[in-house]
């Protein structure tokens, strides 16, 4: 089990979040100018990183703030925390 | 009260206090102290269970966790539990056990006639033997099942209570031998938070075993003072009677701590019989030690075959001789010293050691004693069947690959075996630790850690006493000063006086003279009954993986996770591939180390607290008022309010038909509430539903539909504007959670600059729903009735007013399409409103209904539930609903996906009405599957399913909702409705979803 330094709250055991995914995939501006291909791409595809992965994570039985990680999906090691909005830090495994 | 073996003096057990006990209806004797595989040798006892496929008679292996031969069924009735290790079952007075896997008596077992048959039984016989045809196996496994055994479940409650504890520490010493104890002192003298653990009764590890001496005096001397210095100090928690269980990520560790097992006494209800500790520590220091590897040699399995370590074990912590006559079966020195214990104790002995010339300081001093030392030689074959009766011995070529010259034959009735000591390092590889094989020990020890953890000790490699005292001092200090301490005194590492030991001289399968197979059995795994032929066998069959001759052969797959197996198996396979143990490899360690009940893992979170019920306020009422209940998520809703001798369609019929003939009142609490403020709300509604939000007049309300970005609608409620800038939203009772959590995540990550604010309010609010031709006399009788006119109150509006006294919003909405108001009070007032509505509505007949009324009443209009209409694949035109799509508003989420190829097919499912066409009381099944056209047997291609199906007495008639493909085209077609049970499908008609009052005028009056 993960422990989860929460930017808000402090380290806390990951039963208290919940993963929501791939983080940094912004809602298109525009919808309609884009083709069904890139809009579909944006609704469903991801990528199966191995190595280090952002990803977003919510507080929810906590502060209920979402925020973004960077972890090592090999190592399962967290190597960043950071807020949204807030450039993904860059990490080294 | 006759102990035969028990030693006249000695031991950690305590002679004042004995004990009596039950093994297979024998009364028999022990003391305090004891484990129950303790006291059975005292008497005697080796024979105590029979093996899981052969039925071999089978004895005491061990003295520790690693047993994998002595399992018992323990206790009786409901807290009886099996497989339970003899050695590590503390004895108490009135302890009853049974032996497992025999049928009818230990002594005679029917099932041993599997051992005649044996090669009919050969590796992977599972596999091979029931895989034709597949509709057998249920057949073979209650065949296998029978003769398997495996102890037996207990069939009652469970009465005992479990706790759950979460700790945080600074260092974890995971083991209370010499390594431990050192480890755990200088943490702890170094300021540290320390929980020290260990699986046995007392700590101490091996210190307990052996005779030698620490800092001068007797080890179990020394030990005593550093318990003493540890329970003195306040940060240090000791934990005996416990394992670790699991080492998981971020030194996440379990521990199943038996608070009260080694006790008789029935459960208090107060104290716990287990504690399952959840354990963050910020450093580990991991000192379990070392299990002895038996040696592979020809019937090892009988009993009277121990592991020279437990031998000494039992000579000097339990006082017990568990032979008179031994021979001492060694590979190493290590076996040397139970030798000089067992002479010291009265008994023979003879050393059998493969080696040559065999020199170290333990076998001068044997040898110094007059034992028998017979070198370069083996055991080619026990002898005896319960009970061991002899050896014969040949001389070992120096490969160790034969055995040459004739046989010697020696009497004995103990064969103590030692082929080399495993390092422990199950939790290390836990942890994610990488292994090495060390030559010189011919075993695997830690190579690179992976979480902040040291090994120290035997489960590091090191064998010697002074090794593992003054690598558990460094680990001590180093976890302590890792976690933030600064060490200024340290401890030194204490005295000890040890002879050199010679090398160890691997030896995998001892060779027998005959073939593998032949004459006997080699057995590797003596709890899955795996032996050197099995593996032998798929190492022919072409298996080359460790993982996959694990499960080929189930070797280490028992409840003892091959502690003694696992190493000698993989040896074997990788001489056989001729590479050596390390190309080979080694299966993977999992938790959980020990056996962990589902008692201790659930704690307390069963029966009223497993999952936490949500009552509303007027929850008592419905009790007193017959209701039956419905679990809604975590809710519990009346179901339905039968009066004596009403079958549940009695009641529905009833309820429904007053809701549309009279007035009914149903209990709504439950519905998902959510207050949205701020000055962005409309904007923010505008962009999360598919309607139009801006400009909603205030106190108005409006029913809103949300889809996920993929189109597909995922909840549904009815919003009201309270304020310029503020909205009360209404959820379905089960998605209230994760609306909120998607609304949060739209302001949190994709829109940060709105001003907008989601509180849930569902728990404030209690809500009743007054619905039918008389629900304004019944309401208006309890306010103003003029406040509630059509003019004042008109549809789809809320005002604020007191009924019956309590402050409370009352929205004109109506989910049974009937004239209805809703009305919200504060949840401690909603008792009293729902009383007062019930008393007033009685002149009218009021009648409070349930949720399946209410479900029937909403599918008469056709209203949709989501989740029971839609699926995750529904778009709102899918549902007919295009009318709340706005097409001008701009974008919103999910509307682009509108567009997309498969979202815009006009053969999408559609929602669509179902009458039956033969018989209008049959109710069709939801899930029922459509076709167009019936063929004699599957499969047909299916056009649709039933999504709602019910008996309404409104309508007369049954009635069902479905959605089929490009269904709203076919209208008054008949499609057929195929039926689990089998006979004729059900011709159905497809029509209009609404049932009644198509023109909804009824709720707008
Ligand atoms: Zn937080």
């Amino acid at each position: 089990m993960f422990l989860i330094d929460c930017p808000y709250c402090g380290p806390r055991q990951q039963t208290e979040f919940h993963c929501h995914g791939e983080a940094h995939i912004a809602r298109p501006k525009d919808p309609d100018a884009i083709s069904d291909v890139e809009w579909a791409d944006y609704l469903f595809n991801r990528s199966n990183t191995k190595g280090v992965f952002y990803e977003r994570w919510v507080h929810n039985h906590g502060c209920r703030r979402w925020f973004n990680l960077a972890r090592d999906t090999v190592s399962d090691r967290i190597l960043a925390v950071y807020r949204m909005g807030e450039k993904p830090p860059r990490v080294k495994k | 009260m006759t102990q035969k073996f028990r030693l006249a003096e000695g031991g950690r057990i305590n002679r004042d206090h004995p004990v009596q006990f039950q093994f297979d209806g024998a009364t028999l004797h022990g003391y305090e102290g004891d484990t129950l595989a303790s006291a059975l040798l005292a008497n005697g006892v080796h024979l105590v269970g029979r093996s899981f496929k052969y039925h071999r008679p089978r004895g005491i292996l061990s003295a520790g966790a690693e047993e994998s031969n002595a399992l018992v069924q323990l206790r009786e009735g409901p807290r009886t539990e099996p497989n339970m290790r003899s050695t590590m079952v503390a004895l108490f007075d009135g302890l009853k056990a049974e032996s497992q896997n025999r049928w009818p008596s230990l002594s005679f077992d029917v099932w041993s006639v599997n051992n005649l048959f044996s090669r009919f039984l050969p590796a992977g016989f599972y596999y091979k033997t029931f895989m034709w045809p597949a509709s057998f196996w249920m057949t073979y496994e209650k065949v296998i099942r029978n003769a398997a055994g495996l102890g037996k479940g207990p069939l009652g409650r469970d009465p005992d209570r479990y706790e759950h504890r979460n700790q945080w520490c600074d260092v974890l010493v995971a083991g209370g031998g010499p390594a431990g104890l050192m480890a755990a002192l200088a943490a702890g003298r170094a300021g540290a938070r320390v929980i020290l653990v260990d699986e046995q009764s007392e700590m101490g590890g091996s210190l307990l075993s052996g005779t030698g001496e620490v800092d001068g005096k007797p080890a179990a001397d020394w030990v005593a003072e550093i318990m003493d210095e540890l329970r003195s100090m306040e940060e240090v928690t000791i934990l005996p009677r416990t394992s670790v269980s699991g080492y998981y990520d971020y030194n996440f560790l379990t521990l199943l701590e038996r608070v009260t097992d080694h006790l008789d006494d029935e459960p208090d209800g107060k104290t716990p019989r287990q504690r399952f500790w959840q354990v963050r520590a910020k450093q580990v220091v991991l000192a379990t030690g070392a299990i002895e590897r038996p040696l592979t040699f020809l019937n090892n399995d009988r009993p009277g075959v121990m592991l020279a370590g437990a031998v000494r074990t039992y000579v000097n912590r339990y006082a017990v001789l568990p032979g008179l006559k031994a021979v001492i079966f060694t590979n190493n020195d290590s076996a040397y010293d139970t030798a000089l214990d067992l002479r010291r104790a009265g008994a023979s002995a003879t050393v059998v050691d493969v080696r040559k010339a065999p020199r170290g300081a333990l076998v001068e001093a044997a040898r110094a004693a007059g034992i028998d030392i017979m070198d370069g030689k083996a055991i080619v074959k026990v002898n005896g069947g319960k009970r061991v009766t002899g050896v014969l011995i040949r001389e070992l070529s120096e490969d160790g690959k034969t055995v040459t010259g004739g046989s010697q034959s020696i009497g004995c009735d103990l064969v103590a075996m030692s082929g080399g000591w495993n390092p422990t390092v199950h939790l290390f590889s836990q942890s994610r630790g990488k292994l090495r094989f060390d030559e010189s020990l011919a075993a695997f020890v830690p190579d690179k850690s992976f979480a902040d953890e040291r090994s120290a000790g035997a489960c590091n490699g090191s064998m010697k006493l002074l090794d593992c005292l003054t690598e558990g001092l460094k680990a001590g200090l180093a976890a302590a000063r890792d976690a933030g301490f600064n060490v200024r005194k340290a401890p030194t590492a204490p005295k000890v006086d040890e002879a050199e030991e010679g090398g160890i001289m691997p030896i995998w399968v001892v060779p027998s003279g005959k073939r593998l197979g032949q004459g006997g059995k080699h057995f590797i795994d003596f709890q899955n009954d795996v032996t050197a032929a099995d593996v032998s066998l798929s190492h022919r069959e072409g298996y080359v993986s460790v993982e996959h001759l694990k499960r080929y052969t189930t070797m280490g797959m028992g409840t003892d996770q091959g502690k003694t197996s696992n190493v000698n198996a993989l040896a074997i396979m990788a001489d056989l591939q001729g590479v050596s143990v390390p190309e080979a490899g080694i299966t993977t360690f999992r938790p959980p180390w020990a056996l962990t009940g589902f008692g201790a893992i659930a704690g307390r979170n069963v029966g009223e607290f497993m999952d936490p019920a949500r009552l509303t306020a007027m929850h008592d009422w419905h009790v007193e008022h017959g209701a039956k209940f419905e679990d809604v998520g975590q809710w519990k809703r009346p179901w339905y309010y039968p009066k004596p001798g009403e079958s549940m369609a009695d009641a529905v019929n009833r309820e429904t038909l007053a809701a549309r003939s009279a007035v009914a009142m149903v209990d709504a609490s439950t519905l998902g509430k959510i207050d949205i403020q701020g000055p962005d709300a409309a904007e923010f509604l505008n962009r999360i539903y598919t309607n139009a939000w801006l400009k909603l007049p205030l106190g108005s309300c409006r029913y809103g539909l949300m889809l996920h970005e993929d189109g597909m609608v995922f909840d549904d409620g009815v919003t009201t504007r309270l304020a310029e800038n503020r909205f009360l939203m209404t959820t379905t009772t089960g998605g209230a959670a994760n609306v909120l959590t998607w609304l949060e995540e739209w302001l949190q990550t994709e829109w940060p600059e709105m001003k907008v604010y989601c509180t849930s309010v569902t728990e404030q609010w209690a809500t009743v729903s007054v619905s039918g031709p008389y629900a304004r006399h019944v309401v208006g009788s309890l306010t103003d009735y003029d406040k509630l006119g059509p003019k004042d109150l008109p549809f789809m509006t809320m005002a604020e007013m007191d009924i019956a006294g309590i402050p409370a919003r009352v929205y004109r909405i109506s989910f049974t399409g009937e004239l209805a108001f809703e009305v919200n009070v504060p949840r401690r007032q909603g008792l009293a409103l729902w009383r007062a509505i019930w008393e007033a509505g009685q002149k009218y007949g009021i009648t409070p209904y349930g949720t399946e009324a209410m479900h029937v009443l909403r599918a008469e209009k056709g209203f949709i539930i989501v989740g029971q209409e839609t699926d995750g694949t529904v778009t709102p035109m899918d549902m007919g609903m295009d009318w709340i799509v706005s097409k001008k508003k701009g974008d919103f989420i999910g509307r682009r996906s509108f567009a997309r190829e498969d979202t815009a097919r006009d053969d999408r499912k559609q929602l669509v009405g179902l009458y039956t066409e033969d018989d209008p009381h049959h109710v069709l099944v939801e899930g029922q599957q459509l076709v167009a056209e019936v063929k004699p047997t599957p499969p047909m291609k299916m056009v649709g399913h039933v999504t709602s199906a019910y008996f309404s007495s409104n309508v007369g008639r049954s009635i069902a909702l479905a959605v089929v493909e490009g269904g709203r085209e076919r209208m008054g077609e008949t499609l057929y409705a195929p039926r689990l049970e089998g006979g004729r499908p059900v011709k159905v008609t497809i029509t209009d979803p609404v049932f009644f009052d198509k023109e909804g005028v009824r709720a707008r009056g």
